[in-house]
C-alpha cells in the first residue's frame, strides 16, 4: 500500500505548486518549509479540501480524486478548531464513530478508552472552552485513534503548545502511529518536531516538493 | 501616566468643549421623552383601571393585542427558518441578490403601503381571487368562485405581519448561517455529517442563539403594530391596545381611557423590553442592516453542502419558492397598480402635491435631528470612554446610550398622547402636526441611528484619539481627515433609514394630522379607508417611490457613489 501522487499541479492566483512523490503505507514523513511556502496545501490536496488542475492522487492503487473528504482513508489533525465547540469532549469524540451521535454502549466504552489513551480519563463531560491549547488537540488526537484511518494528516499540530505540553503530545502521537502505523504526513516549521516523531524530512522549494536526501 | 498622553495635549483636550453637544442632546432626548412621560403618570391618578379590569372589550382588545402578536411571531419564525436555511445552502440562483434585498427592504417599506400592496393581492378584489375565478370558470357553471377568506380581520393582519417579519427573521438566521466559522464545515466535511447531523451540530445551535431576542422583537413589532392593524383590522374582534389608544384620543375624545391604555402599553412595553435585553444578548443588534460583502460565493467541491441530495434542494427549492411567492407580489402591486386611469389626476391634485413635500420634509428633518442627537450623545461617550483611560466602558457613558435607546420601551403612540397632553394647554396641537411628527420620529429613530454608528463612532476610539494627537492635528483637520471618511458611509446608512421610517410613518401623523395637515402615509390611510382604490394606489406607489428615492439619494448624496452599493 501507498500513497501516490502523480503529476499533481495546482494554480492558485500566482502561485503554482507541483507534487510527484510515493509515500510507503507505513512511513512517517515532515514537511519542512518556511511559513507562507503552502506547506498545507499537499495536506488539503490529499484530504480533499482542494482539487489539483491536473495528476492523480491515489491511496492503495484507488484515486482519492472525486470523492469527498470523508470517504477518503484520510483523517486530519488540524493545527487547531478540531473541536466543536458546543459539544462536550466525548460528542467530539463520539462523531469519529457515528456522525449521527447514536452511540450504542460499547461505543461510548470505546471513547473513554481512548480518551484514557491520551490521559484524559473522565473528561468525558467537559466543554472544550474549559480545556488548554494542549487538551483540546489531546480530545482531537482520541478522535483520529478512534477513526483509525490508513492516512494521518497533521497540521502544524503542535505549533501552538508549550514545551511541556508539547513533548506530552508528541509522546502520545508516537504511540498512536507505532500502533496503527498509518501513512504521515505531518506540516512543520520546527526540525525538532519532525526528528521527535521519527519522520522523514520533504521540504517543499519553490512550489516543488522533494526528499531530503539523508546526510 | 494613563494612556500615555503628554500633558500638553490633555490639557487642548480639555478645553474643548466636548460636552456640550453630549449633553445637548441628553437634554433634548431626556425633555421630549420626559415631559410627556411625566404628563402622562401624572394623570395616572384618577385614571379608570378599574375600567381596564372590568370591561369585557377592554379585556378582549387586550388579549387580542398579545394572541395576534404570538401567532404572528410563531408563523414569522416557522417561515423564516426553512428560508433561511434554504439561502443558505442554495448559493446560485438566479435572482438570490435580488430576493435578499426585497428581503432587506421590509424594514424600511411603510406598513400602509405594504398593507395596500397585500390587499391587491390577497383581498377580496385581488390578484388571486381573479386567478381563481378565471382558472375555475369553465368548470363550476352557475356556482359561486371560490374566494379566498375574507382578509380583515386576524388573517389579513396575521398575513401583513408575517410578510413584514419572516423576512427580517430570515436575514438575521441567515448572517447567523453564514458566519459559522469554516473550519466547523471542514470537520463536517470531515467527519461525513449527514444532513440531519449537520443541522443538529452546527446550524441549530448558531440559529438557536438568536431565536430568543428575535422572537422578543418580533413580538415587540407586532404588539406596537399600528398601520397595520388600523387598516386592516376591523372593530372590537381585532383591535389592539395601540389602535385603541388612537380611537380614545382622536375619535372618543376619552383622554382618561387614553392615558390609561397608554400606561397598560407602556408597561407591556417596558416587560418586553426588559426580556429582550435578557434574550438579545450574543445580538449584534444589526437587524440584518450591517454591510456585508454578499456570501454568494459557490461552495467549494469538499463542502457538504456542495453534494446534497434531491430531496434536501427539493425542500429548499420549495422553501425559496413560498418565501418570493410571499414577498414579491405585494412589492410588484405597489408598483404596478399606481399606474391606473386616476393616476394623472391623483399626481396633479394639490393634496398629493402638498402631502409628498410634507413628507420628504418630515423625513429629511427627522433624519438630520436623529443623526444629530446620536452623534451628540456618542460623541459624550466616546470623551468619557477615553477620560477613563484605556477602559473600555464607563458608567457614564453606558447611561448615555442607554437613554438613546429607552424610546424603544415607549411605543410613538404613547409618547404622542404624552406630548399631546403636555402641548395642549400651550398651543392648538393641530397646527404643530409636521413639528410633532417630526420630533416623535426623530426619537423613533434615534436607536436605529445608534445602532449603526455606535461601533463606527466608538470602536479604536482611544488608538485614533492618540494618534491623532500624538501628529499635533487640530480638530477640523482630524474630522476631515480621520473621522468623517469614516463615519461617512454609517452616517448615510442611519440618515436614509431614519428618514425613510420617518416618511412612511403612519402613528404620529394618525394622531395629530388633519385636513390642514397630511402626509403620504396618512392621505393613503384616508384613501384605503373610503374604499377610493385606484387613488389608493397612485399614493401607494407614490410614498414607496418616495422612500426609495430618499434612500438612495441620501445613501448616495452623503455616502458618496461606493457606499450606495449593497
Amino acid at each position: 500500500m501507498s500513497l501516490v501522487l502523480d503529476g499533481v499541479r495546482l494554480r492558485l492566483g500566482e502561485r503554482q505548486w507541483c507534487f510527484d512523490i510515493t509515500l510507503p503505507g507505513d512511513g512517517v514523513h515532515a514537511l519542512l518549509g518556511r511559513s507562507g511556502s503552502g506547506k498545507s496545501t499537499l495536506l488539503n490536496l490529499v484530504g480533499g479540501y482542494l482539487e489539483p488542475d491536473v495528476g492523480r492522487i491515489e491511496w492503495d492503487g484507488h484515486s482519492l480524486i472525486d470523492r469527498a473528504p470523508a470517504e477518503r482513508p484520510v483523517t486530519t489533525l488540524f493545527q487547531h478548531d478540531n473541536l466543536f465547540a458546543h459539544l462536550s469532549v466525548a460528542d467530539n469524540v463520539g462523531l469519529g464513530l457515528e456522525p449521527s451521535l447514536r452511540l450504542s454502549a460499547a461505543q461510548r466504552a470505546q471513547v473513554s478508552e481512548s480518551l484514557d489513551e491520551v490521559q484524559l480519563g473522565g473528561y468525558e463531560q467537559r466543554n472544550p472552552a474549559s480545556l488548554s491549547g494542549g487538551e483540546r488537540q489531546r480530545v482531537a488526537l482520541a478522535r483520529c485513534l478512534l477513526r483509525n484511518r490508513p492516512v494521518l494528516l497533521m497540521d502544524e499540530p503542535f505549533g501552538a503548545l508549550d514545551p511541556d505540553t508539547r513533548a506530552v503530545m508528541i509522546s502520545l502521537t508516537r504511540r498512536l502511529i507505532d500502533r496503527q502505523r498509518p501513512c504521515v504526513i505531518m506540516v512543520t516549521h520546527d526540525e525538532d518536531d519532525a526528528h521527535a516523531i521519527g519522520a522523514r524530512i520533504l521540504e517543499l522549494i519553490d512550489g516543488t516538493l522533494r526528499r531530503r536526501a539523508p546526510r | 501616566m494613563a494612556g500615555g498622553l503628554d500633558p500638553l495635549s490633555v490639557r487642548l483636550l480639555d478645553r474643548s468643549p466636548w460636552w456640550l453637544g453630549a449633553s445637548g442632546a441628553a437634554l433634548v432626548v431626556l425633555t421630549l421623552v420626559g415631559m410627556p412621560l411625566l404628563v402622562l403618570l401624572g394623570q395616572a391618578g384618577e385614571l379608570p383601571f378599574a375600567r381596564i379590569v372590568q370591561d369585557a372589550w377592554l379585556r378582549r382588545v387586550i388579549g387580542f393585542s398579545l394572541t395576534q402578536a404570538a401567532l404572528s411571531t410563531a408563523l414569522a419564525l416557522a417561515l423564516a427558518l426553512p428560508v433561511a436555511l434554504a439561502l443558505h445552502h442554495e448559493r446560485r440562483f438566479p435572482g438570490r441578490r435580488w430576493l435578499t434585498a426585497l428581503f432587506g427592504l421590509s424594514l424600511v417599506l411603510p406598513a400602509i403601503a405594504a398593507v395596500f400592496g397585500i390587499v391587491t393581492v390577497w383581498g377580496g378584489s385581488g390578484w388571486i381571487n381573479a386567478i381563481l375565478d378565471t382558472a375555475t370558470a369553465p368548470f363550476r357553471g352557475t356556482a359561486e368562485p371560490p374566494g379566498l377568506p375574507v382578509l380583515y380581520g386576524l388573517t389579513g393582519i396575521l398575513l401583513a405581519h408575517v410578510f413584514f417579519n419572516a423576512p427580517l427573521a430570515a436575514r438575521v438566521l441567515l448572517q447567523s448561517l453564514d458566519d459559522i466559522p469554516v473550519h466547523e464545515w471542514r470537520l463536517a466535511a470531515q467527519l461525513g455529517l449527514s444532513p440531519a447531523a449537520r443541522f443538529r451540530h452546527l446550524q441549530w445551535p448558531v440559529m438557536a442563539r438568536r431565536l430568543p431576542g428575535l422572537a422578543t422583537l418580533i413580538f415587540t413589532l407586532c404588539f406596537t403594530s399600528f398601520a397595520v392593524v388600523l387598516a386592516l383590522g376591523g372593530g372590537p374582534r381585532a383591535t389592539t391596545v395601540e389602535v385603541a389608544i388612537y380611537q380614545a384620543l382622536r375619535f372618543d375624545f376619552d383622554l382618561p381611557l387614553a392615558v390609561a391604555l397608554a400606561v397598560v402599553q407602556l408597561t407591556i412595553c417596558a416587560l418586553l423590553t426588559g426580556l429582550g435585553s435578557v434574550f438579545g444578548r450574543g445580538d449584534d443588534g444589526s437587524l440584518g442592516l450591517a454591510e456585508r460583502t454578499a456570501d454568494d460565493a459557490p461552495w467549494p467541491r469538499w463542502h457538504p453542502h456542495a453534494h446534497r441530495g434531491a430531496l434536501q434542494r427539493g425542500l429548499d427549492r420549495t422553501a425559496i419558492a413560498a418565501a418570493t411567492l410571499l414577498v414579491l407580489p405585494p412589492f410588484a402591486a405597489l408598483l404596478l397598480a399606481g399606474f391606473n386611469r386616476r393616476t394623472v389626476a391623483v399626481l396633479t391634485d394639490p393634496v398629493t402635491l402638498d402631502a409628498l413635500f410634507n413628507t420628504v420634509i418630515a423625513g429629511l428633518a427627522a433624519a438630520t435631528l436623529s443623526i444629530a442627537l446620536a452623534l451628540g450623545l456618542l460623541s459624550g461617550v466616546r470623551r468619557l470612554h477615553l477620560r477613563a483611560g484605556q477602559r473600555h466602558r464607563t458608567h457614564g457613558g453606558e447611561a448615555l446610550q442607554a437613554l438613546g435607546n429607552a424610546i424603544l420601551v415607549i411605543p410613538p403612540i404613547v409618547l404622542g398622547t404624552g406630548l399631546f397632553l403636555a402641548l395642549r394647554a400651550w398651543a392648538d396641537v393641530f397646527s404643530l402636526a409636521l413639528l410633532l411628527v417630526i420630533l416623535i420620529n426623530a426619537l423613533m429613530g434615534l436607536p436605529f441611528a445608534l445602532r449603526i454608528l455606535a461601533g463606527p463612532v466608538l470602536d479604536g476610539a482611544s488608538a485614533r484619539d492618540r494618534l491623532a494627537r500624538s501628529l499635533g492635528m487640530a480638530r477640523s483637520s482630524r474630522w476631515r481627515r480621520v473621522d468623517a471618511p469614516l463615519l461617512r458611509g454609517p452616517i448615510a446608512l442611519a440618515a436614509a433609514v431614519s428618514a425613510t421610517l420617518a416618511a412612511g410613518d403612519l402613528g404620529a401623523i394618525a394622531l395629530f394630522g388633519s385636513d390642514q395637515v397630511r402626509t403620504l402615509p396618512l392621505l393613503l390611510q384616508t384613501r384605503l379607508g373610503s374604499h377610493r382604490l385606484d387613488e389608493a394606489a397612485v399614493t401607494a406607489t407614490l410614498l414607496v417611490l418616495t422612500c426609495i428615492v430618499l434612500f438612495a439619494a441620501i445613501r448616495r448624496g452623503i455616502g458618496g457613489a461606493k457606499e450606495s452599493r449593497s
